[in-house]
């Protein structure tokens, strides 16, 4: 009963008042975020990292994931009153969530997406810490090789659950693996693209590039939008769903958490790829889809639990091999490093207190959520009448705070505004940054590993092959690449991403 | 030759463009080394090569297969909001945080749909007084709060 101990031992971190402060505030930023569209937390945690330097360690991770998870419970939220997807992940939400207000049932919704979401998030938390603890032991084995082919798999698989060309957005991996080796050279020490800019030596920080794509560039993009909102907020009254409702929305809770934690495992995965995943699922499964799009409960509970079961799930490759696998993961693997924690397999050995109090805070931060989201709905939907000419230039103030303080200098806004207007290009030309993003934290690390790898293999590029845990991996990406490209499955795939349409 | 899919069109340029910069650049400043001992050229060049060709792929197909045009770019709001945000960093260290922020929220709310003074400076005085209160007093950050020519800052 090694997990029941260590479990123990993780609420016990999690339940002392600081850190349940922490989750708090976690859990509320993220709920604000998600209900307000245009700011998601890729951009809201890129904001904060900064300031997460002054707190410990666990504080700093337990208010980060609040956040990643409150936004999905948020989304949630607004999709379902102003059919505008507060977070890109409840985008499928809107399809009978919206739907469900406008025939006056908008509570019973609310309700179904609470409750599915701390299903998904109890089940969540309990399948990180069954299936970490040996993935991490596994991870330990791996040499340089094994950990650059792992990439390349998470990588290749990054692309293929991208939005959108596959071709682009190989491309843009690749460009963000370019960027990302920007800098000084570690085993030559010399200075890379720098341009002699001195403040380039050091690389362009992530967090910087993450803001730029992720948020100036989304402010852009939704000034574009003339906002027309019609807000079903009266109807807000019947919170409870009917006996009929749960009796239709269990089981697509159930197959949504299932779902919804397979996906978040994956590379790339995570909560956008797991709703959808689970609309087209219980679409195809329902005896009525013909009621899909016009209220069908189903298509608010499957999608909301997979959201936030695949939210919770995707810590999994990042708490056990320190890769990320979104560019929220990705962030909080910056976190780890602002602290001075190394990500990777043996931060559960090494910080126990850290590992395990992470996820046992994952459930409270849930129950936490469930709170906050349902008796205090008012509130929240108070925020959407918030006009969005008072939202972005607030939103920009605190950016530009968060950039200006990594190291009190003006030229990393710069970067930042150069990063926005390559964002704002990249959507144009519908090239999805998510994956530049990937590439960018994981481009050192690549280049690391492959020249050890090479190194030990004395320049015989078949080390790869060779070793059976390292060739899993690169058969594993090439079926999917292969897959991916047959025709017809390239038109399945964009099909599933086009659905929201 | 006629540009079925202009976004294709573009976006393959672009790739080109970054991917041939990157190899020329690192072929001509840094040592290319073995595969056994990567010099700091290896990898750029290996993945600028990939992209080029990643980015002639995507240019080549937009001859072929049909697609949507680039859409207009709202100009007006991306300039703005990058300026604004420059401004802000530039202006920091001479003119402090009171300054920079007026700077940064006045240019961004220029970028949007509606602009009205009373409520601008109303927005930048509930910002300037969070960022203060919360970032500086709160967080402790470092930042400079009054311009430099003004010897002993009265708010700290």
């Amino acid at each position: 009963m090694e997990i029941f101990n260590n479990l123990v031992m993780g609420f016990g971190v999690a339940v002392t008042p600081i850190h349940l402060l922490y989750a708090l505030i976690g859990c509320l930023l993220g709920t604000l975020i998600g209900v307000l569209p245009g700011i998601g937390p890729v951009a809201t945690i890129a904001m904060l990292l900064p300031i997460t330097f002054n707190l410990s360690p666990v504080a700093a991770l337990i208010m980060l994931a609040g956040i990643y998870y409150g936004a999905q419970y948020g989304g949630s939220t607004t999709a379902i009153l102003v059919n505008i997807p507060g977070e890109s992940s409840s985008v499928v939400t809107c399809l009978d969530g919206y739907q469900m207000a406008r025939q006056g049932r908008a509570g019973p919704a609310l309700a179904v997406a609470a409750l599915g979401s701390f299903f998904a998030g109890c089940v969540s938390t309990l399948i990180i810490a069954l299936a970490a603890p040996p993935l991490a032991e596994v991870a330990l084995k791996f040499g340089p090789s094994e950990y650059f082919s792992l990439m390349v798999f998470g990588l290749v698989a990054a692309t293929v659950l991208a939005h959108g060309s596959l071709i682009k957005a190989i491309a843009m991996v690749v460009f963000g693996l370019l960027l990302g080796i920007v800098g000084t050279d570690v085993n030559s020490g010399v200075l890379r693209f720098t341009f002699n800019i001195p403040e380039l030596s050091d690389g362009i920080g992530f967090v910087i590039v993450a803001m730029g794509m992720f948020g100036t560039a989304e402010i852009v993009a939704n000034l574009e939008l003339k906002d027309k909102r019609e807000i079903f907020t009266k109807d807000v009254k019947n919170l409870w769903p009917t006996r009929e409702d749960f009796k239709r929305a269990w089981a697509p809770v159930m197959r949504g958490t299932a779902l919804g934690s397979f996906l978040g495992i994956l590379p790339g995965g995570g909560a956008l790829l797991a709703s959808f995943g689970a609309y087209t699922m219980e679409k195809k499964m329902s005896r009525h889809p013909e009621q899909f799009g016009k209220g069908a409960i189903e298509g608010v509970a499957g999608p909301e639990s997979a959201n936030n079961a695949g939210a919770q799930t995707s810590f999994i490759p990042m708490l056990t091999l320190g890769i990320p696998s979104n560019a929220v993961m990705a962030l909080m693997i910056g976190a780890l490093m602002i602290q001075g924690i190394a990500p990777g397999p043996q931060v559960m050995n090494e910080k126990p207190q850290l590992f395990w109090g992470l996820i046992a805070s994952m459930w409270v931060g849930n129950l936490m959520l469930v709170v906050l989201n349902l008796p205090l709905i008012g509130m929240w939907v108070k925020l959407l009448t918030v006009p969005y000419r008072y939202l972005y230039p607030s939103i920009l103030v605190f950016m530009a705070i968060g950039v200006f303080s990594l190291s009190n200098n003006a030229f990393d806004v710069l970067i930042m505004a150069v990063f926005g207007v390559l964002g704002y290009i990249c959507v144009k030309l519908e090239c999805e940054p998510a994956p530049m993003i990937l590439g960018f934290i994981l481009g050192p690390l690549m280049e690391e590993n492959l020249r050890r790898a090479m190194l030990l293999s004395r320049g015989d590029p078949m080390t790869f092959i060779y070793k059976p845990i390292s060739a899993g991996f690169i058969i594993a990406a090439t079926i999917l690449l292969i897959v991916v490209a047959l025709p017809a499955i390239r038109k399945k795939r964009e099909e599933v991403f086009v659905e929201e349409a | 030759m006629k540009i079925k899919s202009p976004k294709d069109f573009w976006s393959g340029l672009m790739f080109l463009g970054f991917g041939l910069f990157f190899v020329v650049w690192a072929a001509i400043h840094y040592q290319m080394g073995t595969a056994v001992r990567m010099g700091p050229a290896y990898f750029p060049i290996l993945l600028g090569g990939l992209l080029s060709v990643l980015g002639l792929a995507i240019l080549l197909e937009s001859f072929v297969a049909e697609g949507p045009p680039v859409p207009a770019f709202a100009l007006r709001p991306l300039i703005l909001i990058s300026v604004g945000c420059v401004l802000y960093g530039y202006l920091m260290k001479p003119l402090g945080l009171f300054v920079a922020t007026l700077a940064l929220v006045v240019v961004s709310a220029f970028g949007g749909h509606e602009f009205k003074w009373k409520e601008v400076l109303i927005l930048y005085a509930i910002l300037m007084l969070g960022s203060w209160l919360v970032f500086v007093r709160g967080l402790t950050l470092p930042f400079p709060l009054c311009p430099d020519f003004i010897a002993n800052c009265p708010i700290r």
